[in-house]
């Protein structure tokens, strides 16, 4: 490699590393945003470049691919909605571990055609080691988090028919686990003794794929933004482990970094959530599927009602969760915390659960993007004490995150520290229906003397309810 | 070009550059509010497409002849992959904290 190659891969590492450093603070984010960007530009003008004068760049091959990539992944990104930004992210996780493994085939498929160049001793070591592994990891993020998409959705729609993302894991799947993984293991060993067989490599991504599926597929309920974080953790290893096949250290270099602040990222989350990485991996936890049927039943109440109850509070207390994600209605949720601010004097705050709709962040995005201030948005840990000074707890569509169910120690919810809307004074929630949440657990809360429930689409009600308020 | 023999040293200076990096990646994050959580998630994301560095040198090297059509398709693929993860991942980060930081300065 040419030295001006490595000194732009070393500015390329270095521009990722301030990104990713930079990407953990509120003010810096989006400049951190740009300077990974940047770390990616210089690397692939770099390597371009080093191509064309080490010999002539395919521009035409490269170009295309590109520009088409290129393309495709804005448009995804700028048409996606805010609701399906889970979604998406997981999508582009799984194509980057795909192109990882796609890359590590493609260098084993030369030696495969060209039986004279398969290297010897060490290298072919290092090669197949390498390549093993990448392709472990590659693949498994690929399905992984594929599935781990349709997961976020709830389902996928085949031919009109709207089929559940299944959840299953009985516990005699984890040690099919450790087997598989040990499988790729002495494959791996066995493809170093017998380069030219192809068999094995094809037991590795099948393998490979497979893991992907047992690992996510038992795995629900609140767990699904743990799990992402892990998937992307893990495809920043396969790109690592590319970069010792081809022995390019920015492969290298990034993609250890990545898995590594991946991993911390994935921790954090999980600590947010009161459980443990290994807890959520392999123990079965919520979206059993097989949700409770409802007998008991409450009586709605309507807009003007709960207009007249706000017009006495002194502090109302807003805990947004998916079901507002899913009707977008944020402006609507703005509007309603200015009337009332304006015509009563009411302190209004929101509290926002570390998981609330279907990522950590979520709610966050979505209030900023109504022009709720900053200042109001509190995290759960802070604002549970002031549950009970509080009037009205409005709950807009959230459910898991606020069942006093999770108290209780057990069932699916057991442990998940929740918001204690259930300690205010009064509660008016705003939800279609008494149905259960994604954890498919029964909520008490709904049930509550104090509960005033508003059955209907989010915007829908919270429309009437700012007019209802107008009228006061 | 041609594939460069590798020798003990390489693997010891890749092995050491990849555990550095590991150990630089823990320190890096260390606290980050729930707000972050998902930009920092998808912004790492978009820098682990950076294995469109080797898809491109893969891609390159096969249509030159040199090496079969195969691996060179499998390359191709892994381009148009890598840089939806790469461009994808970087613009979506970009809107998200729009949202968030755009709107905090006004609120501030």
């Amino acid at each position: 490699m040419e030295d001006w190659v490595s000194v732009g891969y070393l500015l390329s590492a270095a521009l990722f590393i301030f990104g990713l450093k930079k990407l953990g603070h509120p003010r810096t984010a989006p400049f951190g945003n740009q300077l990974g960007a940047l770390g990616m530009l210089v690397a692939v003008i770099t390597t371009i470049l080093s191509m064309q004068l080490a010999g002539g760049a395919e521009w035409v091959l490269i170009g295309a691919g590109l520009v088409i990539g290129s393309l495709i992944g804005y448009w995804l990104a700028v048409r996606v909605e805010m609701t399906g930004m889970p979604e998406l992210v997981a999508m582009f996780n799984g194509f980057g571990g795909a192109a990882s493994a796609l890359v590590a085939l493609s260098e084993i498929w030369k030696y495969l055609e060209n039986a004279e160049e398969i290297p010897v001793g060490l290298e072919l070591t290092v090669t197949m080691v390498a390549a093993g592994l990448s392709a472990l990891v590659g693949w498994m993020t690929l399905t992984g988090s594929m599935l781990a998409m349709y997961k976020l959705k709830g389902g996928i729609s085949v031919f009109g028919k709207w089929i559940k993302t299944p959840t299953w894991g009985p516990s005699w799947l984890n040690p099919v686990k450790i087997i598989l993984m040990l499988t790729v293991g002495v494959l791996i060993y066995l493809s170093i003794c017998e380069p030219t067989n192809t068999d094995y490599m094809w037991g590795i991504i099948g393998i490979s794929c497979a893991l992907g599926i047992i690992l996510v597929l038992p795995i629900g309920g609140a767990d699904m933004p743990v799990v992402v974080s892990l998937l992307n953790s893990l495809s920043g290893i396969a790109a690592a482990f590319t970069g010792f096949i081809i022995g390019n250290s920015v492969l290298i270099i990034a993609g250890s970094l990545v898995g590594a602040s991946g991993l911390i990222l994935t921790f954090i989350m999980c600590k947010a959530m009161n459980r443990t990485l290994l807890d959520v991996l392999f123990k079965s936890f919520g979206g059993s599927g097989e949700k409770v049927s409802l007998t008991r039943t409450k009586i709605g109440s309507d807009a003007d009602e709960v207009a007249m109850m706000i017009d006495g509070a002194q502090k109302i207390i807003i805990v947004p969760g998916y079901g507002m994600a899913v009707s977008q209605c944020q402006h609507q949720v703005k509007e309603f915390a200015d009337l009332i601010t304006e015509k009563f004097g009411t302190e209004v705050k929101y509290a926002i659960h570390p998981v609330a709709g279907r990522m950590p962040g979520h709610m966050n995005v979505l209030l900023a993007e109504a022009s709720v201030p900053y200042e109001q948005l509190i995290e759960m840990d802070d604002i549970n004490s002031e549950f009970p000074d509080c009037d009205v707890a409005v709950v807009i569509g959230a459910n898991d995150t606020t069942n006093p169910a999770a108290r209780s120690g057990e069932g699916p919810l057991a442990g998940m520290p929740i918001i204690d809307a259930d300690m205010a004074r009064t509660v008016v929630i705003i939800k279609r229906s008494l149905s259960v949440g994604y954890a498919g657990v029964d909520n008490e809360l709904f049930y509550m003397d104090k509960t005033m429930m508003l059955f209907g689409d989010g915007k829908a009600m919270m429309s009437q309810l700012n007019s209802a308020i107008k009228e006061i | 070009m041609i594939p460069e023999i590798m020798t003990p040293e390489d693997l010891i200076g890749n092995v050491t550059l990849f555990i550095l990096a590991i150990f630089l990646g823990f320190e890096l994050i260390t606290k980050v509010p729930a707000t972050l959580h998902t930009p920092l998630m998808s912004g790492a994301n978009a820098i682990s497409g950076i294995s469109i560095i080797g898809a491109l040198i893969g891609s390159n090297v096969a249509y030159a002849g040199q090496h079969t059509v195969v691996s060179g398709i499998l390359a191709f693929v892994a381009v148009v992959l890598a840089m939806i993860n790469v461009v994808g991942g970087f613009a979506v980060t970009n809107r998200m904290l729009n949202m968030i930081a755009g709107k905090k300065r006004r609120g501030a």
